[in-house]
């Protein structure tokens, strides 16, 4: 395995894999302050060469974090399927990317079953911005619960319907002014602010009355901790999705409370008990930066960890998965251009390892970022095939402090884009007079009128 | 654009602080629920990159030391570098403080300038009066630029004190971009965690308005003292 090079009379050595794949990063905030980043940019571009020429056997037989010493490693591991790496394992990671550019997307479909989520990163990392749009969009990924998510031509939402103290008429108001503007297909999810037993099950009971009252098609969610759902579940609350936040690492979930024995229970419950017809029955939340910030990082840069949170969240097929992409703060990603960049990234991993991939297109105010980066990011999403993305009044989610999408810039993707709703929902909004053809009628954005 | 009910428009309005009811311009956000976004966002970010001026560091008897994040761009990418003090921040508070103090008041911009600017003139004289009615002995109060929480650590190794408070703004939002949290710590050093410590959050005037708040840490610093704790095992 090379690791060193020289170029114009300068050489540059990389210590192993994990500072290979860090420098060979485009440059973000995070991963200076793990003290992992290429130094300056000729060093970025010396580790993307060779990077391109290693193999996927390479990174395969060279575990950046080995399956003995972390659980997240294995489910990794057990993901690949043999005969499809035996394919291409001599392929250099510049072969794959040329490969997922240049093949159809049954072509994509075949080559993806042979990889782990690191060689996925490695692809990420050598391409551009339209490379990772452009492979992305071959990728279509279509999953069940009530609804159906993803296929060509569609655009689904979440109508996130915060408040800051979880009151039910306020949350009530957020969702009836989303559905007025066809926003709430892919899932009515709400993040409550009170995470015990009682008010995760009201909210679970309310979510669904609005469901049930109106007969729409889509599914509800509430994004308490998975052991908090659980308890809920079991005092019977209505739940078509469960939710829970990953990490690419152990020790990171080890952070966030959960491990594989955790969520096996938690997907047997929902299976079980859920309320859902389809058997796509998770919702599940990532974002670089995260294991990083627990000091779960093991050394390893964000794009590559990322990228295992696919790998580990494949094993449970979700419904969903939402990257929440510039949430995290400035010290992992610092502005727009970084921000878009790992939105890209996010998306193309996701959709490689075979995820319904959804981005949270979001900044916070402490980020050199503003509404406009995100029209921007939404659009370049929307053209590569985003299964759904975030509905926030007016973008401005009034408790958990930061910008994300409007219901109008959902509305105006898909007009832009010819994009539709979910096709149940789609039908629904025509009955309720909402939506035309997927466009927003005369009488879209007047919640009153869902009363 | 009118709604087909006004009345019940208005009653959805006022179950919520999230922007709906909005209208709109095709697909697009009316011009003037546009700019009012833009507006909201621009003050938040000003509390961002604002500093606190020196006239009210002065009012409020605050002498002022550099965290180890010496810019807000720094400060920002660095979150390790605002719990420290550089050497020259380190002397100023042997020489200026009062070494072992019962109380040890710090104050930070932290994510808002503007938190500091709006709150800290009414919180700290309902503070001190709330110690000096309970007959507790606070120290020598400073401001630390560009600090963070696990700052307090870092003074408890210093300056020693029973309990130690930060005031410091918090990560704006557009509702309010004048946000503070009081952090509160019984005998601060190296390796405490927030597990260690109390907080009082949303401290703005449509929050937890600052006098109260004032009064309410005083009675909580009383509580560890006389529990020589704090954080989750402090009895409430």
């Amino acid at each position: 395995m090379k690791l060193t090079i020289s170029l114009q009379g300068e050489s540059y050595g990389f210590r192993d894999l994990k500072q290979l794949f860090a420098a060979a990063n485009e440059e973000r905030s995070g991963d200076i302050l793990a003290g992992l980043g290429a130094e300056h940019a000729k060093e970025r571009i010396a580790a993307k060469l060779l990077l391109a020429d290693l193999t996927l056997a390479d990174i395969r037989s060279h575990p950046m974090l080995p399956p003995e010493e972390d659980e997240i490693s294995r489910v990794i591991e057990e993901g690949v399927d043999e005969q499809g790496y035996q394919r291409i394992r001599h392929w250099t990671v510049g072969d794959l990317r040329d490969q997922l550019l240049s093949q159809d997307a049954a072509g994509v479909q075949d080559i993806s079953k042979g990889l782990n989520s690191e060689m996925v990163a490695a692809a990420a990392k050598l391409m551009s911005n339209l490379d990772l749009i452009q492979a992305a969009a071959k990728c279509e990924v279509i999953t069940r619960c009530n609804t159906v998510l993803g296929g060509r031509g569609r655009l689904g939402s979440r109508a996130q319907p915060n408040h800051p103290t979880d009151d039910p008429k306020g949350m009530k108001a957020s969702i009836y002014e989303a559905l007025s503007y066809g926003v709430g297909d892919t899932v009515i999810g709400i993040n409550p602010v009170i995470d015990t037993t009682d008010n995760i099950l009201r909210l679970f009971h309310e979510t669904m009355e609005v469901i049930h009252r109106w007969n729409i098609p889509t599914q509800n969610s509430v994004l308490a901790h998975v052991t908090t759902q659980m308890r809920a579940i079991e005092k019977g609350a209505p739940a078509d999705l469960i939710f829970q936040s990953l990490a690419g690492t152990q020790s990171g979930n080890d952070s966030f409370g959960i491990n594989l024995r955790l969520l096996e229970e938690a997907d047997q419950l929902i299976q079980e008990s859920g309320t859902a017809k389809g058997e796509n029955r998770w919702y599940f939340e990532t974002g670089q930066g995260s294991e990083l910030s627990a000091g779960a990082h093991h050394g390893i840069d964000q794009v590559t960890l990322e990228s295992r949170c696919y790998g580990l969240a494949k094993r449970f097929k979700p419904f969903m998965l939402n990257t929440v992409v510039g949430f995290i703060g400035p010290e992992y990603l610092y502005d727009s251009k970084q921000v878009i960049r790992a939105g890209l990234e996010d998306h193309f991993m996701g959709k490689i390892q075979g995820l319904p991939m959804g981005v949270d297109v979001c900044y916070t105010n402490h980020m050199r970022a503003d509404q406009n980066d995100m029209d921007n990011l939404a659009v370049l999403l929307a053209a590569a095939g985003v299964n759904f993305i975030i509905g926030v009044p007016m973008a401005d989610d009034c408790m958990l402090n930061y910008q994300s999408t409007s219901f109008h810039d959902i509305a105006t993707l898909r007009e832009l884009l010819r994009l539709q709703p979910g096709a149940e929902f789609a039908a629904w909004a025509e009955s309720m007079g909402i939506l035309q053809d997927g466009r927003l009628t005369a009488l879209a954005g007047d919640p009153t009128r869902l009363m | 654009m009118p709604f087909r009910d006004e009345d019940r428009m208005q009653e959805l309005k006022q179950a919520t602080p999230a922007r709906i009811g909005t209208g709109r311009a095709g697909t697009r956000p009316t011009t003037r629920e546009l700019l009012k976004l833009r507006y909201d966002h621009a003050a938040a970010v000003d509390s961002v990159y604002g500093s606190v001026s020196t006239d009210l560091l002065a009012e409020l008897g605050l002498f002022m030391v550099d965290s180890g994040a010496v810019d807000q761009e720094l400060y920002l990418r660095r979150p390790d570098l605002g719990r420290l003090l550089p050497d020259h921040s380190i002397q100023q508070l042997i020489q200026r403080c009062i070494p072992s103090p019962q109380v040890q008041l710090v104050v930070s911009d932290g994510l808002s300038a503007g938190a500091i600017e709006h709150n800290a003139g009414d919180l700290i004289p309902a503070l001190l009066d709330s110690l000096q009615v309970q007959g507790l002995k606070a120290g020598t109060p400073f401001f630390v630029r560009n600090g963070r929480v696990g700052i307090m650590n870092t003074i408890g190794d210093i300056l020693h004190p029973e309990t130690i408070v930060l005031l410091i703004g918090e990560r704006p939002g557009l509702i309010t971009s004048h946000s503070m949290s009081a952090y509160l710590c019984y005998r601060p050093c190296a390796g405490m965690t927030d597990s260690d410590r109390m907080v009082i959050s949303n401290i703005h005037q449509g929050g937890t308005p600052p006098v109260e708040a004032g009064a309410h840490i005083g009675s909580l610093i009383a509580r560890m003292l006389k529990q020589k704790k704090s954080g989750v095992g402090l009895v409430q």
